[in-house]
């Protein structure tokens, strides 16, 4: 069981932080710049959907439902904790 | 480069650690009741308290944990579970590179500690405060955001081990839906001062989910989402000062 931990957290880990060491000896051009700032953006997305649709499995229309509750709010400029805890009441609701 | 400073730029460590705090409360609310059913379900596919909570002191990644025992549970071997650990997680060199990136400069005994703590939500709150990146104590901030998530995490891995499931199943489903509520909650502010910003989110979407619908697993499949859809910034974010 230690051996799994211990490889896991090896396996993890390494990829985790081999950018710290390698960040400031690479010089990049302007578009990979652009690209690197755009990964968040992209990383956002990728891990909401479909992802989101599995909250209660076999029934992906709750979290569907739930994520454009957390869009409307969110565009409505409401505080992102109180986001979180609408889409968790209507997600509650409905199930 | 702007040569004056930004305001808030001599913040003290103490306002930016206040401040970090804040931003990473969202991350706890999601990953306490998580962190609690990885701890129940861990126990249940038969590690012991201490295994348990020292997978979520040493590998700190959710999904992978969760993956892991259900392995366990049904009993794979070691090396198999490690390997597919790997691909899982691989996402989160992407995610570093770009969060190193943006903390090019600053000495590696900072960096370190801020690349081991990267998680899908570490990393897409920090993000979305580039601008603190900047400044003199910004780091205290990160670190703030980064420490408040490790601290749910562990503590709520070793609360499920020990007390079991404390949360009523139908509550802890429904709060399944937090760290997805949160991601839409950081993405929307950006999307409305940008609207490229949503078109580069949606493409991410697309090909994740086609890839996922190709049968490639679910860490490959946001590796590529997020690598593909982050190519079109190069041509949406072009107005944007780096």
């Amino acid at each position: 069981m230690l051996f799994i931990v211990a490889g896991m957290a090896l396996v993890t880990m390494i990829p985790r932080v081999i950018p710290a060491f390698i960040v400031d000896k690479l010089q990049f051009r302007d578009w990979v710049n652009r690209w690197l700032n755009a990964i968040p953006y992209a990383a956002l997305g990728a891990l909401i959907f479909p992802g989101i649709m599995s909250v209660k499995a076999d029934e992906p229309h709750i979290g569907l439902f739930g994520g454009i509750v957390a869009i409307l709010l969110a565009y409505l400029g409401v505080h992102i904790i109180l986001v979180v805890i609408t889409a968790i009441v209507t997600v509650y609701l409905l199930t | 480069m702007d040569t004056n400073y930004g305001e808030g730029y001599n913040e003290s460590p103490s306002a930016m650690i206040q401040k970090g705090f804040a931003k990473g409360f969202p991350i706890m609310v999601g990953y306490i009741p998580i962190a609690i059913t990885y701890g129940v379900l861990a126990k249940q596919a038969g590690m012991s308290l201490t295994e348990l909570t020292l997978m979520s002191v040493l590998v700190f990644a959710g999904a992978s944990q969760f993956m892991a025992a259900n392995m366990i549970a049904v009993g794979a071997g070691a090396l198999e579970i490690i390997v597919a650990t790997f691909v899982l997680n691989f996402r989160h060199f992407v995610m570093s590179f770009a969060f190193m990136n943006r903390l090019r400069g600053l000495e590696l005994k900072w960096k370190l500690p801020m690349s081991m703590g990267l998680t899908d939500e570490t990393f897409a709150v920090t993000a979305m405060y580039p601008k603190k990146a900047s400044m003199k104590h910004g780091v205290y901030f990160y670190g703030a955001i980064i420490l408040t998530a490790y601290l749910s995490w562990v503590i709520g891995s070793f609360l499920g081990g020990i007390i079991g499931e404390i949360i009523p199943e139908r509550l802890s489903q429904s709060m399944g839906i937090a760290l997805y509520a949160m991601f839409i909650g950081l993405l929307m502010p950006s999307v409305k001062k940008n609207k490229q910003v949503a078109l580069i989110a949606v493409l991410a979407m697309l090909i994740n989910a086609i890839c996922v619908q190709l049968g490639m697993s679910t860490g490959w499949a946001i590796v590529l989402g997020t690598l593909l859809g982050g190519l079109s910034g190069i041509y949406f974010l072009k107005g944007e000062q780096a």
